[in-house]
């Protein structure tokens, strides 16, 4: 091999490089490099003289491992030029953002006029002082009965949406971005961040956001499953700087979608694999939790300001396994999860969710008296146990019969079936919280009374047969 | 000092050269920015550094330094109530200097220097001191008193001391015959054990006030308990009811890697918590250390030792003290992925071949202990790690080596947690090893039938999970009144006894007295049951009974008011069954 020699491009004042010596997959190595820093952006000009950008993923006394956002097909070892830009992954952020498209690493493709950066951020950012947090509160009502009533999210909250392939979560975070406000009726900027889906599901979105108005108050970055792998594992750390921006700076109320994280650690694995990293489960790499929680940690408040990041990632289980790497990183980092479910999709229930395994671990913040109901709480656990219970049943019912069942245990399998009908497959329409308990206390009044030891203390008040029912309760 | 300069940076390791001299976990400062790192190999002249903080925009080529020792926590008055990081950071004093976001190469100091302490000496000129006698008391907090003691290794005779009165930190208190001075603050480092005089046997229980653990798996103060279960199945619900209400002295809560919102709400509620047993508030008797997932990986390796070494400093004033580590899961990763930029060969599941050395390493300084000094103190550092296995799976290598070296095994059931049975910890596959030593205190403390009544119990859940098993095959109505009953009273046990609503007022602590009682009041409907039954009394009637319904009022009703109820009832119950007509 003959040595080659630095370039010095005085013009640009910075040093280009001809001396790459080995690309595998997304990696580039350049040797006899000086003063290089990890983590540093690159510009890579190709043979024909075009540009492509690129980040330094380990530095060593005389060799940088460039990782190229746009893929290295076309790059060759003689004359493809490398260029430290001498800063780590910054963007531009404004308000001006709103109502824009942007790549998957933050440059507007929509053919609107340029962004007039009012900052210029790194993209990792760094992590919020916990002292510094603000405990979220704020119930957010996203009008579906299923989240609101039973797993709660709260303004500042984390909370993953497990789907699986051909279910409608993309149908239900749409759903939720129409719908969700706050109690105050604070309209949400939205932050989406889009990562390797397909053009016919941003199309899906765009169309959405177009027809009901809210493309003004998104900003959408858009990665599509055919552009540059790599490139996606910038878009969400330039979503969450633009939201973190929005919130923190400017105020603003933000949910940040990422949709599809599963695509995101497909890259992550991408580039591990060609680095020859020792891997972790399934080939993923070791790293991939404190990765995945760089990204959800970065939602949540601060203590006096009064903008939030509020998190709904989007995930793949693959083959609906949630014990995979992917949804169990995940569920460990999040506060919860809304799992969808393929049995109830077939049974033509939407929105899809099974609650068992669902949960949201901000929910006692944001309910009860003075935010939701006082009775919100008891009947939630109710509706949980009565529905447990008749799932339960059912598996039973398979083996022995349904004659075989006492006649509360019959009442149960028919609270679960009703229980899947009205509450959760409750359609496309939103239902504000009212609604949705109040469906929940009809559903329980198919009960016997002596089952519902839940919601004793509220059955005087809100039980639909309330007068016959302190009678009752005055007999024993 | 020695000076090398970096030469290679992958993440947060980093390989510096010409470092000839520097010792193995010898702290470092790197770059020009001077962040925080710790030695984790040699090689020649070259050292690899694990860096506390985010490493980008570092060169080949900054300076790295050595500070000339290892990771060392400032010990003394003023930890109480306070937060740290990873490495002993106070994060308000962070905020203060950069904002609300953690800004790198921070370095500020663990105690507050400018605070003035209320120092009384017990020790006097003249005398002769050696390791771990108290020179001075200092009321650290309304409930606490801190005692300034010699730090291992020194002794000599006094020849002058500070006299009563208002003092910082920084105060010398006492100058020894050689010249020496012992200030009221000593510096450890984090990953060596702190001395103590001799190792006794764990005899005292450590109450939580949850029932399932204090009836059914106990553990003495001084042992240790790991809390494993997916995601969802209440660990950190657990870690902190336990730190909220256990009988201990002193919590020191790490949260490791865990939720940043999570940590706000210890935040939150600790300073307005009112300590159950003393009164005042139950940030005055905790040391909060928070690493969150996204705050550096190495400092969260560092998190778990860091606690530890401030259980036991407190430890060795004569407190017991329980550390809580949610999740030391987070730590097993975080060793893993330094273990991977190492390139080491990876063992079970690409964790490092020396887990299972670390784990017993770091479990073992748990105890009970005789303190140095001619005091004789005794403390306990009581210590209960949660474990995140993935997937639920608990074959996987943090939870069966931490089983090896651990006493109990807190098993969180995901299908519990699902019907919202919580505590959602299963009966089945949980056990302590401590029954045996903490057994004498419950039968002298509680009642000397205890352990009975706790095996029967037990041994009738047992017996529901083998009924169950015949009714998902054939279904309830093929078994005979007498099993019946077994699974009603079983469910009684579920609903009445093991679960508990850690908010609600009187139920998230059940002393052990109403715990037992609670157990004896179902025992007694079940024998009333089954000899009313041997008369032909149908399982129908009996659930008719009227005082059944109380007895699921009884764990939300005042501990002293229905241990009184319970006295009463249990020959009402026998009673009311006994007159029930056959039909």
């Amino acid at each position: 091999m003959t040595p080659r020699e630095a370039v010095l491009d005085r013009s640009l004042m910075s040093v280009e490089y001809q001396t790459v010596n080995y690309v595998t997959g997304p990696l580039v190595f350049v040797e006899n490099v000086h003063d290089v820093s990890y983590n540093e952006m690159v510009a890579i000009v190709m043979p024909d003289g075009s540009e492509r950008s690129g980040q330094v993923l380990e530095v060593s006394s005389d060799t940088a491992v460039i990782q190229v956002f746009e893929g290295t097909q076309g790059i060759d070892i003689d004359t493809t030029r490398i260029r430290f830009l001498e800063e780590v992954a910054k963007i531009d952020v404004s308000t001006d953002l709103l109502g824009r498209i942007l790549n998957g690493t933050g440059k507007p493709i929509d053919g609107g006029a340029p962004i007039v950066p009012e900052k210029r951020l790194d993209v990792s950012g760094a992590p919020i002082n916990p002292y510094t947090r603000e405990q979220p509160a704020d119930f957010i009502e996203t009008g579906i009965s299923a989240i609101d009533g039973l797993n709660t999210l709260v303004r500042g909250q984390k909370l993953p949406i497990f789907s699986g392939s051909g279910l409608p979560a993309n149908e239900l975070a749409a759903q939720i971005i129409r719908q969700a406000r706050v109690i105050s009726g604070e309209e949400f900027a939205i932050v989406f961040a889009a990562m390797g889906i397909t053009h016919r599901e941003a199309a899906y979105f765009m169309q959405q956001f177009e027809t009901t108005g809210a493309l003004e108050r998104v900003v959408f970055f858009l990665n599509l499953a055919d552009d540059p792998t790599v490139e996606r594992l910038l878009t969400p750390k330039c979503a969450l700087t633009v939201a973190e921006y929005l919130a923190f700076e400017k105020d603003l109320q933000v949910l940040v979608v990422l949709s599809d994280m599963t695509n995101y650690c497909e890259a992550l694995r991408e580039v591990s694999t060609a680095r020859e990293e020792v891997p972790g489960r399934r080939g993923y790499p070791g790293y991939m939790y404190t990765d995945l929680a760089s990204i959800y940690e970065r939602a949540g408040r601060i203590k006096g300001r009064s903008g939030s990041v509020t998190q709904l990632p989007i995930l793949s289980m693959p083959d609906d396994d949630i014990t995979h790497p992917i949804p169990d990183l995940t569920g460990y980092i999040t506060e919860g999860q809304i799992v969808l479910s393929r049995q109830l999709h077939r049974r033509g229930v939407y929105p899809p969710i099974d609650v068992l395994p669902c949960l949201s671990r901000l929910m006692n913040l944001g309910i009860g008296e003075g935010k939701t109901r006082e009775d919100h709480r008891a009947v939630a656990n109710q509706l949980y146990a009565a529905y447990a219970q008749g799932r339960d049943l059912r598996r039973l019912v398979a083996i022995v019969g349904e004659e075989a069942l006492s006649d509360t245990d019959r009442r149960y399998l028919h609270f679960a079936d009703e229980f899947e009908r009205q509450i959760i497959g409750q359609g496309e329409t939103g239902r504000s919280i009212e609604e949705t308990l109040t469906v929940g206390w009809e559903l329980l009044s198919t009960l016997p009374m002596g089952e519902l030891k839940r919601v004793r203390e509220f059955i005087d008040k809100y039980h639909p047969a309330a007068s016959s029912a302190s009678t009752e309760k005055g007999d024993i | 000092m020695i000076v090398g300069t970096l030469s290679k940076i992958t993440g947060p390791v980093v390989v510096a050269e010409g470092m000839t001299g520097v010792r193995m976990y010898d702290v470092v400062r790197v770059g020009k920015a001077g962040l925080m790192g710790e030695v984790i190999r040699l090689e020649g002249d070259l050292a690899t550094v694990q860096v506390y903080e985010d490493t980008s925009g570092l060169k080949v080529g900054e300076p790295v330094e050595s500070t000339g020792g290892a990771l060392m926590l400032e010990l003394g008055p003023g930890l109480l109530s306070s937060i740290y990081d990873g490495i002993q950071r106070p994060l308000p004093v962070i905020a203060g200097q950069t904002g609300d976001f953690i800004a790198r190469g921070t370095i500020v100091s663990p105690l507050d220097r400018q605070r003035l302490w209320d120092f009384t000496p017990v020790a006097e000129v003249g005398q002769h001191v050696s390791a771990g006698d108290t020179l001075g008391t200092i009321p650290e907090s309304p409930t606490i008193v801190h005692r300034v003691m010699v730090p291992p290794g020194v002794s000599g005779t006094i020849t002058s001391i500070i006299s009563e009165g208002q003092y910082t930190i920084d105060t010398p208190v006492a100058v020894l015959d050689d010249g020496r001075e012992v200030g009221m603050t000593q510096k450890w480092p984090v990953r060596e054990g702190r001395p103590y005089a001799r190792k006794l046997d764990p005899t005292t229980p450590f109450l939580t006030g949850m029932r399932i653990l204090d009836t059914f798996f106990p553990i003495a103060l001084g042992g240790n308990a790991i809390i494993p279960g997916g995601f969802g199945t209440g660990k950190t619900v657990t870690q902190q009811s336990l730190a909220k209400w256990a009988d201990v002295d002193i919590i020191v809560y790490v949260g490791c890697g865990e939720r940043g919102n999570e940590m706000t709400e210890v935040l939150k509620e600790f300073p307005e918590l009112e300590d159950p047993r003393t009164g005042s508030k139950l940030m005055d008797r905790t040391v909060l250390v928070a690493n969150t997932s996204n705050m550096p990986v190495a400092a969260r390796e560092a998190s778990i030792y860091t606690g530890v070494t401030l259980a036991e400093f407190y430890r060795d004033m004569g407190y017991n003290v329980a550390m809580m580590a949610d999740s030391t899961s987070r730590w097993g990763e975080a060793l893993r992925e330094v273990s991977g930029r190492l390139e080491e060969m990876p063992g079970e599941e690409g964790y490092p071949a020396y887990l299972a050395t670390r784990l017993a390493a770091f479990y073992e300084r748990s105890g009970r202990c005789e303190a140095l000094g001619s005091e004789g103190r005794i403390g306990s550092v009581t210590m209960v790690g949660a474990v995140s296995p993935p997937g639920g799976d608990m074959s996987e290598p943090m939870t069966q080596n931490s089983l090896r070296v651990t006493g109990a095994f807190w098993a969180l059931d995901t299908t519990l947690a699902h019907s919202r049975h919580f505590p959602a910890i299963s009966w089945t596959k949980s056990y302590t090893l401590f029954l045996g030593q903490v057994r004498p205190w419950f039968e002298e403390q509680v009642a000397e039938d205890w352990v009975d009544i706790r095996d029967r119990a037990m041994f009738l859940l047992q017996k529901e999970t083998e009924l169950q098993e015949i009714v998902q095959l054939v279904g309830p109505d093929a078994l005979p009144e007498t099993e019946k009953i077994i699974l009603e009273v079983a469910r009684m046990l579920r609903e009445d006894f093991l679960q508990q609503f850690a908010f609600d007022a009187v139920d998230a602590y059940c002393p052990p007295k109403k715990a037992y009682w609670l157990l004896k009041t179902i025992l007694a409907f079940y024998d009333a049951s089954t000899q009313a039954m041997s008369r032909g009394v149908s399982l129908r009637q009996i659930m008719q009974v009227p005082l059944r319904e109380e007895i699921s009022m009884l764990k939300t009703t005042e501990h002293e008011a229905a241990i009184a109820r319970m006295q009463e009832m249990i020959p009402q119950i026998a009673d009311q069954i006994a007159g029930i007509e056959v039909l």
